[in-house]
């Protein structure tokens, strides 16, 4: 062995600060296994001990879209067209349900994770990646029930077409789940030092909720408020739910530009979150 | 013969901050953004108390650990020890990279993995099955590594008819012995372990140093051992290092970090105590030892002198008792004096009391004595203290060169060997 004659052949070195951008992909490979265990854990372990299991998945969109029904289009009179209502607002929900959770579940990771953060290292980008990877799961279970409700008004006559964009349905859904994470991942890391954003979040995701098309169609709020039309149109979400119903439902309408903008902004947003994610990694523990 | 070196720390420091936020509230945050856009070194890092919590520090900022270089050999079990807040957990969190050093660095040649406390990451909700596949991931392992080596680890654990039961159902010990188990089975090159030691029952404990040994002698691989359990860390480790207030006092092997380490409080054969208070107070206690020094001779004369104060005439009750500590701290000889049996302390002021082995039977190490103070009527404790440290030798016998070895037993007692005797 002669080691000391070669003093550069460690296998790493420790040192106070990351580099400015680190992801470090192969160590991300590596621990793939551990990856695909956190989903497991996350998705066994939610329904333990509870009656109803995996039910609850199913029980919260649907009370949402039938109280949605009856507010939005009851009630206000919000049109869509020739969709049945509810249809609409679960499409939505569902969509919807799938960025909230992907969301609030990375907002908190270092703040959740401390005690295993604190003893033992992994790369911490694995926790939020299960997350919305598990989250995953519970979208899958809750768009079966979409399908399970489109096939039962299909056959009741109502005038439904699938869009033949139809095919890059999942595409938009992983660019959701990838907006979720770069905000998350931003959010978790400031939340580790200043706790006032796990209080914004609470709120902040529902008001972002009214102006991202959920239970509307984009050209509605166009028509009504054209001062504030501004505020979905500079949303990325809108363009995502908007797009997701035209190619569930064939409603609404798709913007090329807009989805351009809502794929530039979730690029954007994913790798800032993860730059300050890879700074925040490396000493939270002293601040959390 | 060169030096096969696996792990090298240099110039580790790492600065806390004391109070409410971890470090630095906005204020400092936006201060320290100042500084660094003009180019300017950050202005905390310029001062810092060194880490003593027991006296009150001027700066909100505080060293848990300063300059601390090292090199670890590849194969080599390194110990840590140090007195609690000397910093050694947050040496190991820097190893284990939980937390990063405020400055220095770290270089490796080999993976580590941590075992800092026990049951990281285990899931009260699954299996110990389960929990297997998902601590040992944590770990570092692949879900190949683990399948291929489960039988032992459940083996090892002695927990086969609870595998299939959640582990909030186990016991404390359980928990801890397969959590211990997944460890002992993970192949890095460097393996962390902090405190794990501590609980388990005997037979456990006995199973773990066996296993640590095997793991360091006969695959070669390096482990860094941190523990307050003096005996844990003489038996495991050959070269320990010592920390005081974030700072390596000493590197040495093991036996002299150890009784460096029990006498850092302490080695004067003369301890002196100021009245602080109108209690009787041990005001001086000063040792006699055969050759002079701290240095006894075995089956030697050695005396103790004590001085207690009084603060005034008459008083009844009084106790007084010693013990020697071994470099472990456990008591191996003790004896006392009470006054409802030979009047002591009586008189205002001074008291001088003293107590002669005429043979010190002790065997070869590091010894203290602890002083107890009391009143046996009221059941008042007035002082309890350890002082005067000491080292007995063989001075003047010739030593076998088989079963002698250091810290083989603690007392030697005189008796008789007959034989023929039905």
């Amino acid at each position: 062995m002669s080691d000391n004659n070669t003093p550069n052949d460690w296998l790493f070195e420790i040192t106070p600060k990351n580099k400015f951008f680190s992801l470090n992909l192969k160590e991300v490979w590596q621990y793939r296994d551990l990856l695909l265990l956190f989903v497991k854990r996350d998705v066994i372990t939610v329904y333990k001990q509870t009656v109803l299991g995996p039910l609850w998945y199913l029980i919260q969109p649907l009370f949402t879209s039938v109280t949605f029904t009856i507010i939005f289009n009851n009630v206000a009179g919000i049109d869509t067209g020739t969709v049945p209502p509810f249809l609409f607002n679960l499409a939505g929900i569902t969509v919807w349900n799938y960025f909230t959770a992907c969301l609030t579940g990375t907002s908190d990771t270092f703040k959740v994770n401390a005690a295993i953060f604190g003893k033992v290292y992994f790369p911490r980008i694995i926790t939020p990646l299960s997350v919305v990877i598990s989250n995953l799961v519970k979208f899958g279970i809750q768009f079966l029930i979409f399908i399970g409700f489109y096939i039962f008004y299909y056959f009741q006559g109502a005038n439904l077409g699938l869009n033949g964009l139809i095919l890059f349905f999942p595409i938009l859904i992983i660019i959701m789940g990838i907006l979720g994470l770069g905000l998350g991942m931003l959010i978790s890391a400031m939340v580790t030092k200043y706790r006032d954003f796990s209080h914004l979040i609470g709120f902040g995701i529902q008001l972002l909720m009214y102006l991202s098309a959920v239970m509307y169609p984009m050209s509605l709020i166009k028509d009504k408020l054209p001062g504030y039309g501004w505020l979905v149109e500079y949303n990325p979400l809108a363009y995502i739910i908007e797009t997701a119903r035209y190619m569930l439902l064939d409603v609404g309408e798709v913007s090329f530009l807009g989805l351009s903008y809502t794929l530039a902004v979730t690029i954007a947003v994913f790798f800032i979150g993860l730059l300050v994610f890879n700074k925040t990694e490396k000493s939270f523990i002293d601040t959390v | 013969m060169k030096k096969d070196i696996i792990l090298k720390a240099e110039n580790i420091s790492k600065q806390y901050r004391l109070g409410q936020v971890g470090t630095g509230t906005l204020s400092h945050d936006i201060n320290r953004w100042w500084h660094k856009i003009r180019g300017k070194e950050n202005p905390y890092l310029k001062i810092g108390d060194i880490n003593d919590r027991s006296t009150k520090g001027n700066s909100d900022y505080v060293w848990a650990l300063q300059d601390i270089n090292f090199e670890v050999e590849r194969g080599e079990v390194l110990g840590i020890i140090g007195k609690n807040g000397a910093g050694k957990s947050t040496l190991l969190k820097i190893l284990s990279k939980v937390t990063a050093p405020t400055t220095g660095s770290i270089k490796s040649r080999g993976r580590i993995a941590s075992l800092l406390e026990v049951g990281t990451g285990f899931n009260g909700e699954m299996t110990g099955r389960e929990n297997i596949f998902l601590n040992g991931a944590i770990l570092g392992m692949t879900k190949k590594e683990i399948s291929s080596k489960l039988d032992e680890i459940i083996d090892f654990s002695g927990c086969e008819r609870y595998i299939d039961t959640p582990v909030k159902r186990y016991s404390s010990g359980m928990t801890v012995r397969l959590a211990f188990a997944v460890a002992a089975f993970l192949e890095p090159e460097i393996l962390v372990i902090d405190e794990v030691l501590a609980v388990g029952d005997a037979e456990f404990q006995k199973k773990a140093i066996g296993k640590m040994q095997d793991i360091s002698r006969s695959d070669g691989r390096t482990v860094i051992f941190v523990s307050h359990d003096l005996s844990a860390i003489s038996t495991l480790t050959r070269r320990t290092i010592l920390l005081a207030n974030g700072k390596i006092v000493a590197i040495e092997e093991t036996n002299k970090a150890i009784s460096l380490y029990s006498s850092m409080h302490k080695y004067d054969n003369n301890f002196e105590y100021e009245i602080q208070s109108n209690n009787p107070t041990v005001t001086k206690v000063q040792i006699f030892t055969s050759e002079g020094g701290t240095l006894q001779g075995y089956k030697k004369p050695f005396k103790i002198n004590f001085e207690i104060t009084m603060p005034e005439d008459n008083t009844k009750n009084m106790a007084l008792s010693f013990q020697i500590l071994n470099h472990l701290e456990v008591p191996v000889l003790y004896d006392y004096i009470f006054d409802i049996n030979t009047e002591i302390c009586r008189s205002k002021g001074v008291n001088f009391l003293s107590f002669t082995y005429n043979e010190l039977s002790l065997y070869k190490g590091t010894y203290s004595i602890k002083v107890h103070l009391s009143e046996t009527k009221t059941k008042r404790k007035f002082q309890e203290f350890n002082c005067c440290a000491f080292d007995l030798d063989m001075i003047g016998i010739k030593e076998p060169e088989w079963g002698w070895q250091k810290n083989v037993c603690q007392y030697f007692e005189d008796g008789i060997w007959e034989k023929d005797i039905k």
